[in-house]
């Protein structure tokens, strides 16, 4: 074919991917753009050149080996579901636009880490560009029968145009929006497209050979097993190989996780968490899909190609062979669409690392401060433009200078290799909260170190000093030291070599740093934010830590230079409301700072934005002993917070209490109406009937023995005034607990033959009769003076309340242990039931409140009451007696 | 001129016996209950003109007597006063309001109680 025909395909393919990225970016909310499907092919771009190439490069040399690669994602992928969702969780947040923001921003948002991961990513992945680059070269050639893989100058190489082409794709659709942490819908849709195209041809070429070419699987291996070295290639291996299998898988298994163009599909283009349910399972299959003619393929070429035709494209030469064009060049498109996808995504990640975390926070600061916002987001999609173009450019010098001789494969290790020194610093940022800055600079750097020496040394002296000592002697003339088999495991190849000390040194470091140094606040405030991110919503603006002097205005103005006027008054608003934050406020509190900081770090990345608020911020480091005092203050708030909820339970108990007291008191006192009431009612009648009788009296003509009877009745009323007044003043001073009681110890048997005696005139004239059974010696400490009052007092009532000649009164006398209970029983008409609880309230009168007692003041039993009360003894009714009342009180013998 | 029929109802002994020697003094024909019972039924057999009444009572209290004073059609032109110690502005209110036609407080004037019984049934 044509050396300009396979130009034109090309041509025409890329035009398609400008096209299929307009019109995703015009549909950016659509379904078709934003579901499971699309994210989980936009993984993909895991399979580069290496997969469709290099895996049946390895299969026809080193047998299943080349599986190891894919393992890694798959064991990864369940993980994913915890761990990505924690990744994006933060990354949203902190509209994260990278790896390196990442790191950087867990470590306290440090500028020199952020920088150190961009570079080391660069060191990575650059190399890896360019041996995608030198898979369509070579390709190119292969497929446009040029018969040569080299070109002679740049400019009449066809790559070159090709890299060109892909740049300005990456250019123009990469940086529609200065906000990176933004979705690029455009080229995630043609990468998905593209991870579709790429399976569909590289299993077409697999049924090809193995049903076109061959007689099914069984044909090939039958084949394939007469050639000499078939056991090699179906068997694992000794223990090196063992370890080999391991580490590899090892490190795809970081690789997944942190290689850039891995983190920003994954990460940055994610829409929605809830994608990783279906990418768990189906990107694994795809990865299974992608690898089921590989051994097919490769034994296919080894047994119908020449062995000096470069493995890797065995998929590609093996239609050539049958001069199958059409599908040859299906396999070339496969292959070319493979490579843009990868180099689209990963200079797309890498441009942003590059600004952001290298070139805008080490040069362009100032600029930008002192711009206006159109030309501050001019300028910041400019220094990104210009970044993917060296980037690409870049990766071409190196694949024309250094690539040619190295293999897919060992380029795409190295580069693993090169990503997994981010490893502890990722991993263990995660999830323990000691990690600190320093700690994961020197880890990487201690990791790089150790892979420069076992990888890089034995290449560069290979080809400065073809016979210099170190490979085959070590480093000073020490075996232990040999670059490929340090310490003596000459057993391992030497990437997983590199790998086990690498990373064991890289682990080490971070960790002895971590353990022996302390972060400053920052980095402790987002570890806690990145390792315990269920506590998130309480950290991230509320949780920092923050010390200094800021106002409102320097913050907002800095943020309309990037966001532009309308966008920071928006944001400013939802904040204030957020936080109930009045708009006049002046001052800015960390709250704000924090929000600032994360607003501009999706423009500028996170390292420029902290370093752009600190200029509009006099921050004061705060010490250890402050953040221990804050830390304290905040217990203590706690503390308080406890004790003012104690005490704000106390109140509450109390304002129960109070209001039961309120009720009490409103009860007495409407009680000590009532009281008044009917003490002035009680005493109105005997007034009334002296007042009247004495009127009456003042006829003449009245006979002489009516006369006399009226007088009497005076008396008689006096009297009753009399007693009713002595009870009343009583009462209250027995109420008021004012009397003293002449204490003393008597013999109760005697008291009541006292009380009997004082009421005996009467009850013989009514005609009842009053029974007691003497009881000798029943003595107690009382005031017998008041015992006596209660004792008349009941004798009273039941002589009021029992019928004339039939009446029987009976008073019992009880001696207990420590006290004296005496017991009046009569057989009159009793206490009605409705009645028996109140009794003993003063001037009670049945519920009817206008039905008069028959006779007496109403206070009696309320003074009995009090009498046995002040005794510390009881009164009561006995309910259940039917025939008649019974009253029991009883005293204490002793008080 | 026919001799006015009186019933003084009233549960204390002593004062209902100094009432009925006034009235009878100024030429009533006096009947004297103690309780509301007793006073419905002499109520009804004399067809009294009218009825000094107290209110708190046993067994059934003035208010009572009266409501059932009231609802006998015999007793229409009986005239009702109160002679009660309840003596609060609203008792005196409750009192009149269920148709009392004077309301007097204990302890009470004699002349006072009869010229104003004289003038009701002048």
């Amino acid at each position: 074919m044509s050396n300009y025909g396979v130009g034109l395909v090309i041509v025409l393919y890329l035009s398609m991917l400008f096209v299929i990225a307009y019109v995703a970016e015009k549909n950016k909310r659509s379904k078709w753009t934003n579901n499971p499907y699309v994210y989980t092919l936009s993984l993909a771009v895991y399979c580069t050149a290496w997969t469709y190439y290099g895996s049946v490069g390895i299969a026809s040399s080193s047998g299943i080996s080349f599986l190891a690669i894919y393992l890694g994602p798959v064991l990864a992928m369940p993980l994913w579901i915890v761990l990505m969702k924690k990744v994006i969780r933060i990354s949203k947040q902190h509209k994260i636009s990278s790896i390196a923001d990442f790191i950087s921003i867990r470590y306290g948002n440090n500028r020199q880490l952020g920088a150190l991961v961009t570079l080391t990513c660069l060191f990575a992945i650059i190399p890896y560009i360019s041996l995608q680059l030198k898979a369509v070269s070579e390709t190119f050639s292969l497929i446009s029968a040029k018969g040569s893989y080299q070109s002679t100058g740049f400019f009449d190489d066809s790559t070159f145009y090709i890299a060109l082409l892909i740049a300005v794709f990456v250019a123009f659709y990469g940086t529609l929006s200065t906000d990176t942490s933004e979705h690029r819908k455009g080229i995630v849709a043609t990468v998905a497209l593209e991870s579709i195209l790429k399976l569909c041809f590289f299993l077409a070429i697999g049924v090809y050979v193995v049903f076109y070419l061959f007689d099914g699987t069984t044909d090939i291996y039958e084949q394939a097993s007469l050639r000499e070295n078939f056991d090699q290639l179906t068997t694992f291996g000794g223990l090196g190989n063992g370890f080999n299998w391991l580490f590899t898988i090892c490190l795809s298994f970081f690789a997944i996780f942190l290689l850039p163009r891995q983190f920003h599909v994954a990460v940055v283009e994610n829409d929605n968490e809830n994608h990783l349910r279906k990418a768990i399972w189906l990107f694994p299959l795809y990865l299974l899909l992608f690898n089921l003619f590989v051994i097919s393929i490769a034994w296919a070429g080894n047994i119908r190609l020449d062995a000096a035709v470069n493995h890797d494209y065995y998929s590609l030469l093996l239609p050539l062979q049958q001069s199958d064009y059409g599908l040859a060049v299906m396999v070339f498109i496969g292959g070319f669409t493979t490579v843009i996808s990868m180099i689209v995504v990963s200079t797309l990640a890498l441009s942003t690392m590059v600004s952001n975390n290298i070139v805008i926070p080490y040069g362009f600061i100032k600029t930008l401060v002192e711009g206006n916002p159109e030309e501050n987001a001019k300028r910041i999609k400019n220094i990104r433009r210009i970044s993917i173009f060296l980037l690409i450019i870049v990766a071409y010098f190196f694949y024309i200078r250094f690539s040619v001789q190295l293999s897919l494969y060992s380029i795409g290790l190295i580069s693993f290799l090169i990503i997994a020194q981010l490893a502890p610093s990722f991993f263990l940022g995660l999830t323990w909260r000691r990690g600190t800055a320093r700690a994961a600079e020197t880890g990487m750097l201690v990791g790089l170190a150790i892979v420069f020496y076992t990888i890089f040394l034995p290449v560069i002296s290979n080809i400065a000093r073809p016979n210099v000592d170190v490979l085959t002697e070590g480093l000073f003339g020490y075996a232990w030291f040999k670059p490929a088999q340090t310490f003596g495991f000459y057993y391992l190849s030497p990437e997983s070599n590199a790998f086990l000390w690498s990373m064991a040194f890289n682990t080490l470091s971070f960790v002895a740093f971590s353990l022996n140094t302390k972060g400053n606040y920052r980095e402790r405030n987002y570890a806690e934010m990145f390792v315990n991110h269920e506590n998130y919503g309480n950290l991230q603006e509320g949780g920092f830590i923050w010390k200094g002097e800021a106002y409102v205005a320097d913050i907002k103005r800095l943020l309309n230079r990037f966001l532009g006027e309308q966008r920071t008054n928006r944001a400013l608003q939802l904040f204030n409301r957020k936080y109930n934050i009045s708009e006049t406020e002046e001052r800015a509190d960390a709250r704000l700072i924090n929000f600032s900081e994360k607003l501009l770090t999706g423009s500028i990345g996170s390292a420029s934005a902290k370093i752009l608020l600190a200029s509009v911020s006099k921050e004061t480091p705060i010490s250890l002993v402050e953040v221990l005092h804050i830390l304290e203050e905040s217990k203590e708030t706690k503390a308080n917070n406890k004790l003012l909820q104690e005490k704000s339970n106390e109140l509450a108990a109390m304002a129960q209490q109070l209001k039961l007291v309120n009720e009490e008191l409103r009860i007495q006192d409407k009680l000590k109406d009532e009281f008044l009431d009917t003490v002035a009612h009680e005493l109105k009648t005997p007034v009334t009937s002296i007042k009247a009788a004495s009127e009456v009296l003042e006829d003449s003509d009245m006979p002489s023995e009516l006369r006399t009877k009226f007088l009497k009745n005076i008396n008689k009323d006096s009297d009753r005034l009399d007693t009713l007044i002595r009870n009343i003043l009583d009462l209250e001073k027995l109420s008021g607990n004012r009397t003293e009681l002449e204490m003393d110890d008597y013999d109760m048997s005697d008291t009541i033959q006292k009380a009997i005696h004082g009421v005996e005139q009467i009850a013989s004239k009514k005609g009842v009769s009053i029974k007691f059974s003497k009881k000798q010696n029943v003595f107690a400490r009382y005031d017998e003076d008041r015992i006596l009052q209660v004792l008349t007092n009941l004798l009273s009532n039941s002589l009021k309340f029992t019928e004339p000649q039939t009446g029987k009164i009976k008073i019992l006398l009880e001696e207990l242990e420590a006290e004296v209970s005496v017991i009046v029983k009569d057989n009159g008409r009793g206490i009605p039931e409705e009645d028996k609880d109140y009794i003993f309230d003063k001037f009670y009168q049945s519920k009817n409140q206008n039905i008069k007692k028959p006779q007496g003041s109403g206070l009696g039993l309320a003074i009995c009451k009090k009498i046995v009360e002040s005794h510390s003894g009881t009164i009561s009714v006995d309910n259940h007696y039917k025939k008649g009342a019974v009253i029991r009180f009883s005293i204490p013998k002793e008080q | 001129m026919k001799q006015k029929k009186i019933l003084i109802v009233d549960d204390e002994p002593n004062i209902l016996m100094s009432l009925e020697y006034a009235f009878k003094k100024k030429d009533f024909e006096v009947f004297i209950a103690r309780d509301g019972t007793e006073a419905i039924e002499i109520s009804n057999r004399e067809k009294p003109n009218l009825i000094l009444l107290d209110i708190m009572m046993p067994e059934m209290d003035g208010y009572e007597t009266l409501k059932q004073v009231k609802d006998n059609e015999d007793l229409a032109h009986t005239k009702i006063v109160f002679l009660s110690a309840k003596s609060k502005e609203k008792d005196i209110e409750k009192g009149l309001k269920m148709g009392a036609d004077r309301y007097l407080t204990k302890p009470f004037s004699m002349k006072k109680v009869i010229s104003e019984i004289e003038e009701l049934l002048a």
